[in-house]
């Protein structure tokens, strides 16, 4: 028998189908594995149990609070309401009682509560977020007749009991009467729930519990690690008034020492500028009853914008900027007063906008009479506009000017323009706001690395979650137990860190593509080679079964 | 005083209610513009305004995007607060019949271009991934100030794009597309980062109404110009220039806006009324059920002014030490005063001496490759692979 050409011998067959079979073998084994290792992104291992466990949030603040009674006749007595405060309450409050030592008591004994104050300080430091409670008999004259709470530039507040704690009272009534009053006074001088609940405002949207609450966190400056601080001098009559202000040496005197003492909180930069010819956009109202221009709060909203289109900023980084103009009015429109919704002239003459600044008018008509020579060589008085700007200051980085209980007296905060528990305030609530922003952004960029399996997670992204997770858990840990610093610095580190997280510019690759798109990239690739490969397969396995019936055939 | 504060996430807001709140006794110092304070919760406003088309024929977008610019500077948004991402290849284009301007209007009335306008990205920058950059925050850190937007928690930020759009897309200078899910996504990060108060989102392209479909983020009123499957048309030619000068829904809307001033108390509802289909012959939609105030209680200079709130100041510190004098220091005698001089433009003497560089081997490319394998292939087809030891 001759064999044409164009037959198909067994061996032949035999080694198409072994070839075909062993390029199936090599796409499947090989190829399969290795196409998936090469189109697979890099992520790299995120901590997401303990990111899970942080976002439950549980804080716990605590705060040392030290009760010290003053001797008074009647020791005994004393030492006995020491003892059934201990035994009464089971540790509600981190509170330690005592009686007060020779020193204290020699302290106790100055003539006015604010030396006493001093003098107490210079006895012993208390540690940041601690408060001191000195508890004197009403015999005592350190407080005028009708205070009853002092409240001191540093941690400490003088408390007096009225009431003899002698015949009549019993220790029932003595103890109610202590306890609300101490508890007044860590509402004032240490962290509220307000306080809290306002810091944590940005997870929880309450429901306006406190109108003033909710006016002071929109009013403050959200926390940043660092702030712009820039003073203007607006002089738009150059021609009549020719000012000269010492912005070095009054920032140096009145507004460093505050920066100083807020700088656990965070870095601060300042600087300052001339502007000529800058008008306000609003023309003021000429008052013939007071024989001088009027601004009125209404009109005060309109006069930021035109303004601030002329501001320069020297800010490079992205950090908020907070303006303080000063303001000089034009010889026509001199003397300018700004009037509140009764028509009654503000004292300060000076307004500010939420998180954005304040403005102060400063009227030079005084300084010349009529027969002058123009320009007016006018030294402004620094003392006045910075005491001015710096309560500005403290309001828009948050140090809420309460209003205290009847009967309290509040000692005015010294020359850093701040006082220590003030200061205690500020940090509690910048350390739960921290931990609570921080916690959010690391919780919702695990959520979004979670969902978009296409990112690409590098290492440093993982390092900076995994030491942003560490930082928290160690700033929960440091608020548990009372140590305030070390929370506010944990806290600040890890907020740093989250931040570069969640901002890093590498996370934005590969965020959608759409099935359609994705079978449109890989069939033009994969098709044609599996094709051929697909047919042979089902060539053979048709033979196969052929060859199989064939046999049974014969068998048969 | 130990206190115990749980988060969200574990379904705590209700908690708060059971708490003991402190309230205060006493009277509240807090006086007058408490109202104006409540009404919308925003202390700043930002605008992000983009035009996605390039080329002398799409003039009219750049006009619509100038145009909403000036209308937002006018209400008081400074430029500070302004991010306008623009091709900016009209004013300066060889066929502008009169440089350095762009018309909105027919007979050349207003020349929107101006001499103060600050484009934050221009010509080949404005792209997907740098408007998306922006919009979640996730810049480079050598970005400039005036590149970013840098909006807290309490801003209104209003989002303006115009351009070419389809079914769910909006097309960057003709090479890449931005989707409505991609815009969600950017969306929804901007919120969990409290990147923003309120967002307006207002779209003038084709088929528009699909791109704010796709939102889930709370606290988002959008406008489109047309919906699914409807053209958004341009308004009027002018024959000097040659092309339209703006789109319908935009020159309906800014008339709209000629009216209101700074002061003004129109609110959201008469927006949404803005162009309607006999005017502008597509059907403009909006969509403002994840916004969470009423419509009509939205002031329009909410999102397109910036009216500042503003408290007046009742304490001042009674400061008493005199200003410290800087003291001058004689020991160190003047500053060293470093001398700055610029850098050589032309480096004449580097140029003249300098060696030819060291070029990278790349590989040869495609053609190259392709040309080779051409001719290796007709060589061995003529003469036949068995030669081939003859030749090695």
């Amino acid at each position: 028998k001759s064999i044409s050409p164009t037959a198909v011998t067994p061996l032949d067959r035999r080694r198409g189908q072994l070839a075909a079979l062993s390029i199936a073998a090599v796409v499947i084994i090989v190829g399969v594995p290795l196409w998936w290792r090469t189109t697979e992104t890099y992520r790299a291992w995120l901590p997401v149990s303990q990111i899970k466990d942080l976002a439950k949030l549980q804080l716990h603040l605590s705060a040392d609070v030290e009760v010290v009674f003053a001797r008074v006749d009647g020791d005994l007595l004393v030492q006995f309401i020491i003892l059934r405060l201990q035994n009464m309450k089971p540790a509600r409050y981190e509170t330690k009682y005592r009686t007060a030592t020779i020193m204290e008591e020699d302290a106790l004994k100055k003539p006015t509560a604010a030396e006493a104050d001093l003098s107490l300080h210079m006895l012993s430091e208390s540690p940041c977020g601690s408060l001191v409670v000195y508890v004197i008999p009403e015999s005592s004259s350190l407080l005028p007749e009708d205070v009853n709470v002092y409240i001191g530039q540093r941690r400490t507040a003088l408390v007096r009991i009225s009431a003899q704690m002698r015949v009549g009272k019993t220790l029932e009534q003595l103890l109610a009467q202590l306890e609300p009053r101490i508890k007044q006074v860590l509402q004032v001088m240490s962290f509220s729930h307000t306080d809290i609940t306002v810091a944590l405002s940005d997870r929880v949207r309450f429901r306006p519990g406190n109108k003033e609450s909710i006016a002071d966190s929109m009013r403050a400056f959200k926390s940043s690690p660092g702030y712009e601080i820039t003073f203007s001098l607006l002089n738009p009559d150059p021609k009549s008034h020719q000012l000269h202000w010492d912005i070095e040496g009054a920032v140096q005197t009145y507004i460093q020492p505050l920066l100083t003492k807020l700088s656990p909180l965070a870095n601060f930069s300042i600087d300052s500028q001339t502007l000529y010819y800058t008008m306000l956009g609003v023309t003021p109202r000429f008052d013939s009853s007071l024989e001088a221009y009027t601004l009125n709060a209404d009109s005060l909203a309109h006069v930021i914008n035109p303004v601030e289109a002329r501001l320069g900023s020297n800010a490079a980084s992205s950090n908020p900027v907070l303006n303080f103009l000063l303001y000089v009015p034009d010889i026509r429109h001199s003397p300018l007063y700004i009037h509140d919704h009764r028509k009654q002239e503000v004292p300060s003459n000076a307004f500010h906008s939420p998180r954005w600044g304040g403005i102060m008018v400063y009227n030079v008509n005084g300084f010349y009479g009529s027969e002058t020579e123009f320009p007016v060589h006018v030294n402004i008085n620094m003392a006045k506009v910075m005491g001015v700007f710096l309560a500005q200051l403290r309001l828009l980085l948050g140090v809420q000017s309460l209003s205290p209980p009847p009967g309290f007296l509040v000692a005015p905060c010294g020359s850093t323009g701040l006082a220590d528990w003030e200061l205690d305030r500020l940090m509690w609530s910048r350390s739960v706001e921290n931990i609570a922003t921080a916690t959010t952004t690391i919780t919702s960029l695990a959520q979004l690395l979670d969902q978009i399996g296409n990112i690409v997670i590098n290492d440093n992204i993982a390092q900076q979650v995994s030491s942003a997770v560490t930082s928290l858990q160690l700033a929960m840990a440091e608020l548990e137990v009372g140590n305030l610093g070390f929370a506010l610095q944990y806290s600040k580190e890890a907020i740093l860190a989250s931040e570069k997280a969640f901002f890093d510019p590498s996370l934005l690759h590969l965020l959608y593509f759409p099935d359609d798109q994705k079978f449109a990239i890989y069939i033009p690739l994969f098709l044609p080679m599996c094709v051929p490969i697909l047919l042979s397969m089902l060539k053979i396995v048709s033979e196969v079964r052929q060859r199989r019936r064939e046999k049974q055939a014969k068998k048969e | 005083h130990h206190q115990c504060v749980n988060g969200w996430m574990t379904g705590c807001v209700k908690r708060f209610g059971v708490l003991k709140r402190y309230t205060n006794t006493g009277h509240l110092p807090f006086k007058n513009s408490a109202g104006q304070f409540f009404s919308s919760g925003h202390t700043n406003n930002w605008a992000v305004l983009v035009c996605t088309s390039r080329f002398w024929f799409n003039y009219r977008h750049v006009a619509n995007t100038l145009s909403v610019y000036r209308s937002v500077k006018r209400l008081g948004i400074p430029d500070s607060h302004i991010v306008l991402m623009l091709a900016d290849d009209m004013a300066c284009n060889h066929r502008n019949p009169k440089p350095a301007t762009v018309f909105s209007h027919k007979n050349m009335e207003l020349n929107v271009y101006g001499d103060d306008v600050e484009v934050d990205y221009r010509g080949y920058e404005v792209t997907v991934e740098n408007f998306l950059r922006v919009l979640t925050g996730r810049l480079p850190p050598s970005t400039p100030r005036s590149k970013r937007l840098l909006s807290d928690d309490r801003s209104n930020i209003l989002i303006y794009l115009t351009g070419h759009g389809g079914n769910g897309f909006l097309k960057f200078q003709d090479s890449e597309e931005i989707s409505n899910v991609e815009l969600a996504d950017a969306f929804e990060q901007m919120w969990q980062k409290r990147r923003y108060n309120e967002l307006l989102f207002i779209i003038d392209t084709c088929q528009g109404a699909s791109m704010y479909e796709r939102f889930y983020s709370p606290n988002i009123m959008a406008l489109a110009s047309s919906q699914v499957g409807e053209d958004s048309l341009s308004h009027q030619p002018d024959l000097a220039i040659g092309v339209h000068l703006m789109d319908r829904y935009t020159f309906y809307m800014l008339e709209f806006l000629e009216d209101i001033h700074p002061a003004s108390k129109t609110n959201m509802n008469d927006l949404f009324k803005v162009c309607p289909k006999s005017q502008c012959v597509s059907t403009p939609g909006h969509r403002t059920d994840l916004f969470l105030r009423d419509p009509g209680s939205v002031l329009i200079t909410d999102f397109f002014g910036s009216v500042r709130k503003v408290e007046l100041t009742m304490d001042a510190i009674n400061l008493t030490d005199p200003i410290k004098q800087m003291e001058e220091n004689p020991v160190n005698g003047e500053e060293q005063k470093e001398v700055y001089s610029y850098a050589d433009q032309l480096p004449v003497s580097e140029i003249i001496h300098q060696k030819p560089k060291q070029k990278d081997w790349h590989p040869p490319d495609g053609f190259i490759l392709g040309l080779w394998t051409l001719i290796l292939l007709v060589f061995f087809k003529t003469y036949g692979i068995k030669h081939l030891k003859h030749i090695f």
